[in-house]
This record gives structure tokens, sequence and C-alpha cells, in this order.
């Protein structure tokens, strides 16, 4: 987790990502960020998100994405 | 058919009257043959391009959806004899397979679009290259253009990918299928709907509602007004403008951008507000395609309330897939070993952008100013991107300023002028022409001339221009206060007021409304993409 959080606070240093839970929903996350974001997942856990799971539920929040990154990586 | 013709408006109410008076079982059959209806006043001819996208994706969405029901009957009989890493490999090995179905039912419907939209633009600038060497030209069929064809092959696309993506399910009935591809209200300019959004309302049963009825002819009527009062009358001018560009440069430019994007906004937003509201008369409800673009402090944030459906089709089926694709990953994890972290991590993101806006260029039109149009956006957003640490500095050097509603104007206002800037390509539809007018709002100064008369000789007059900002006015404080609350249902419960407003609406409308003698009865703008 901790990881993930340094990846994300590189994105946006000013955003809380241990508590916000609307990430896509408030807009902080945009498309560019999410492929940055998919782009360093990939390059730090070996671990490629397909398109399909792209949707705002899967990255709202730094623990959505992490339970994504775990789900994939045991697939 | 024209949104704006009395044919129209009489069609509708005909509609509405059977949908609401047959048995409801019928309500979809009705809309169905009301949208082949509408779709028959485009060209007969034209139904084959409709019915040939209806029936590729209708068996190419079937062929997938037999093929996951087999694949998961196949995994559930077979569960205490596979292991997980041979259930992985079975389960790729039929994605590989359903992703072959799709990929056909895609080349298939696109290239459709190509051959139609793209073949005299491909030869015209192979005739050009091959000119460079002598050799003799190819000659360039005129072919014709459907009417809403990229939106209609847009959307069923859609509807192909989501179901490979299980994300909604294939339609058992073709007729059904043909109303999600043909639904009449939208089929002209979009908005460019989800099939699990619009499918499951198009085939359920509607009640007839008052509410709902108020609702969408409240909503048509605001469309109508946009494009009749603001977006018609500024066409004169526009039109003046475009028919000589000689004279009409420096100040003219800059004014003319200014016009073509109020004029752009009422005509497309206009008419999204009468496909929403004859929608919402039927219970139907669309997906919203604008978000107040014009208070979008950069260019980001302006795409992301501009045509919004389109938007989110490109990102959600060309920029995600495009940009997690394997060799982009590897490419990426190259870049990052020899260029280092700083450059590699964001070849993905450059290269999937500049391919998506590239596309959504060309996907506007098969011309060099689209595609220059669509690399222009591309350039702010990614130029946007790089300075955003400079613009977080300083936000949190001057916190006040930056929150104040001024601030907020200045960058509403410079937002506004870019896209304006950048969207005169699409009016001026040359390349050369619109950098060689935006050269001359720098080198001819003839601000005085044009404010001093001139500007009322370009087909409208002084009670034209008070109409135009008046109405521009009533737009924007519509937006402003809308930005907070429904107004419609705020007024639902006020039931003289409702009426009185909704009566003003009209009679402006047939006042004031830019039809009859000297105006042509125009198409919508993105009728033409």
């Amino acid at each position: 987790m901790e990881k993930l959080l340094k990846i994300l606070e590189e994105l946006h240093p000013d955003v809380d990502f241990t508590t916000n839970e609307e990430l896509i929903d408030e807009g902080i996350l945009d498309s560019l960020d999410i492929v940055t974001l998919v782009t360093e997942i990939n390059a730090e856990f070996d671990v490629t998100i397909p398109a399909e799971e792209i949707i705002p539920e899967n990255f709202n929040s730094a623990k959505a994405l992490m339970a994504l990154i775990t789900k994939l990586d045991e697939e | 058919m024209l949104f704006t013709s009395y044919g129209f408006i009489i069609f509708v109410a005909v509609l509405l009257a059977a949908y609401y008076l047959l048995p409801k079982r019928i309500q979809w059959i009705v809309l169905l043959a009301a949208s082949y209806f509408f779709y028959s006043f485009s060209g007969i001819e034209n139904f084959a391009f409709i019915i040939a996208t209806t029936l590729s994706c209708f068996f190419v969405a079937r062929a997938m959806e037999k093929r996951k029901e087999k694949e998961d009957n196949y995994v559930a009989l077979n569960k205490e004899s596979m292991d997980k890493e041979a259930r992985k490999a079975y389960r790729a090995r039929e994605k590989k397979k359903r992703f072959n179905i799709l990929l056909l039912g895609l080349i298939f419907n696109f290239g459709i679009l190509a051959v139609l939209k793209y073949t005299a633009f491909a030869l015209g600038n192979m005739n050009s290259l091959l000119g460079l060497f002598g050799v003799s030209k190819m000659s360039i069929p005129s072919l014709l253009l459907p009417m809403g064809i990229s939106f209609f092959i847009f959307q069923s696309t859609g509807y192909l990918i989501d179901v490979y993506r299980g994300k909604t399910y294939a339609e058992k009935n073709v007729a059904r299928l043909a109303l999600f591809v043909s639904f009449f209200p939208q089929l002209a300019q979009g908005p460019i709907s989800r099939h699990a959004d619009l499918a499951p309302q198009l085939y359920e049963h509607h009640s007839f509602s008052f509410k709902n009825l108020k609702f969408g002819i409240q909503r048509i009527l605001w469309g109508y007004f946009k494009k009749l009062v603001i977006a018609d009358r500024i066409l004169v001018a526009m039109k003046s403008m475009l028919g000589d560009t000689q004279t009409y440069t420096g100040a003219y430019a800059a004014l003319l951008i200014i016009l073509y994007s109020i004029e752009i906004y009422a005509d497309f937003t206009g008419g999204i507000d009468i496909t929403i509201g004859i929608a919402e008369a039927m219970g139907i409800k669309v997906t919203e395609n604008f978000k107040h673009p014009f208070s979008s402090s950069s260019t980001k944030e302006y795409w992301n309330r501009w045509h919004i459906t389109m938007g989110s089709w490109f990102t959600d089926y060309i920029f995600y897939p495009l940009s997690v694709t394997k060799p982009m990953m590897k490419l990426s994890k190259s870049c990052r070993k020899r260029l280092g972290n700083v450059i590699g991590k964001r070849v993905p993101v450059y290269l999937a952008t500049a391919v998506t806006w590239f596309l959504t260029g060309l996907w506007h039109g098969a011309a060099w100013n689209f595609i220059v149009w669509g690399m222009l956006n591309c350039l702010v957003i990614l130029v946007s991107q790089e300075l955003e640490p400079l613009y977080r500095r300083f936000r949190e050097k001057f916190p006040r300023l930056t929150a104040s509603y001024g601030y907020h104007c200045f960058a509403a206002t410079r937002t506004f002028l870019l896209m304006g800037l950048i969207r005169s390509l699409d009016c001026y539809a040359n390349v050369g022409l619109t950098f060689r007018m935006w050269g001359s709002m720098l080198t001819t100064f003839n601000w005085g001339r044009m404010l001093g008369g001139e500007i009322f000789e370009l087909g409208l007059d002084i009670k034209d221009y008070v109409i135009i900002a008046v109405a521009v006015i009533i737009v924007a404080v519509v937006a402003k206060l809308s930005e907070k609350k429904d107004l419609r249902e705020w007024l639902y419960g006020k039931t003289a007021l409702s009426w009185t407003l909704s009566g003003a609406m009209l009679l402006l409308i047939l006042i004031f409304g830019a039809y009859g003698i000297g105006y042509d009865a125009s198409q919508f703008i993105y009728t033409q993409f």
C-alpha cells in the first residue's frame, strides 16, 4: 500500500489519499492521471490493468485500487 | 426533416399521441417505426447503411455472448478437473476468440465509415503527393454520407465493445437493437448513448405523465430559443464574414471567433435540448451532453463539459485501451530504462493522447483543418498538464486570489478565447487561411472602423445585436442558476409562474426567432459530422 500511496502522492501532493474515497467522482484523478497511474503500477507491481477495469469503482480510492492490483496479481 | 421545420413539430406531436394512446407493449415498435420514418427523409438509399450496422452488430454481439456462455458452462462443468492455471489459460484463449469476433464487427463498421467519409480525403492527399512526382492523378469518387453515420456507428460499436467487456447484454431481438441504433431524436447529432443506459428505457412501458410532457416541452422550447434566436441569427453575420475573407480580417477575425463560439454553443446545445426534451416527453432519459462548458477554468475541464458523450467514448474505447496495450507498456519500460523515469512514464500518456485527439479531429471531418484542430487541443492539454506544478505553486502562494470569483472569471474567459481561437479552424475550414486570420488580428488594426459602423454591414442591425446580447445573458443566467438547482423542478410547484415563463419563451421564439423571409432554415451544425 505504501508504494501505491507514494505513486499517488507524486501525482497530487495536495490530496490525502489515505482518506479520500471519491477520487474520480470529485474529478481529482482525470484520464491523464489514470494512464500515468496504470503505467506506474505496471512498472512497480508488474501488474497490467486492462481497459475494462478502468472504471470509477476501481479508482475512487487508494484502497479500491490496491484491491484491484491484488486481484489482478492473484489472477 | 429539419428539427426546425413545421413538419418535424407535427411529426413529434403525432408520435407522442400514438405513443401514449396505443397499447404500451407496442410503444417501442411505434418508436422504431417513427425513427425509420424520420430517417427516410434523409434518403431511402441511406437505409442500406443503418441496416448493415444494425445487422452486423446484432450477429457479432450474439456470437460473442454465445461464446461467453459456452466458456462459463465449460468452466462450471470442469471445475474439479481444471486447476487455476488451466482455467486461466482456457479463459485467455476464449477471450482471444471473442476479441477476434469483436474485431470483425469493428472492422466492418469502421470500414463503412472510412470508405464513405474518408475516401475522397485520402485520395485527394495521395493525388497531391503523386503530383509532386508528376504522376497522373486518380479520379475521386463522390460518395454520399448518410445522415448521422458517425453518431450511429460510434454508438453501435460502443455497444459491441460493452458486450465484449461484459458491461451490457447482447440483444436477442434484432428489431430492438434497430431501435437502439436508430432512436430518432439523437440520430442526427447525438448524444452518443451507452446501451446499458438507453436500451432498457427504450423497451420498457411508459405511462403518460403530465410532468414528463411538461418538462419535455420546456426543454424543447429552450432548445428552439437557443437555436432560432441566437444561433441562426448569428449565422447571418458568419456567412458574410466567411464569404469575403479578404475584407473581413483583423478585428473581424476576433469578432468571428467570439460569434462562432456563441453560435456553435447555442446550435449544438439547442439541438441536444430538443433531443433530450423529446425523449423526456416519452419518459426516456437521454445522457446529458453538456455541463456549462463556458464556465471552465481550463481546457481539460472544458473537455469534461463539452460534448461529454463523444469525449467519454474516445476515452473509454480509444484512449484507455491504447494506453494499456502490451506494446505501450513495453515502450514505457524501455523508455524508463533508456531515458529515465520522468520521460518513460510520459510516453504512453503522450502517445495515447496524440492518437486520441488525431482521431477526434478526424471524426469531426475528413479535412486537415479538423486534424490540426485535434492536434492543437492535444498540445494545449499536454502543455497545461506539464505546467500543473507551476499552477499549483501559484495557487499555494496566492490562495485568496486564485479562490476569488474574479480569478475564476479571468480563467474562464481565457479558456473561452483559447478554445474559440482553435475552433475557428472549423469555420474557416482551411488551415492556411485560419493561420493568416490569426496573424491579421495582430497586424490589421481595424477595430475603429468595425465598431464605428461597419459591424452593421454584416447582415445584422443594432436590433439583432441587442437581441443576441439579451438572449446570451438569459442563457448565461439560466446556466448559472441551474448549477445550484434543477430550475424545472423548482418551477413545477409554481403553476402560474411556470406557465408564464413557458409562454414567454414561446413568444420570444415566435417574435425573435431567426426564421422566415431573410433567413434560411439551417440544419444543425453537428449533423454534418
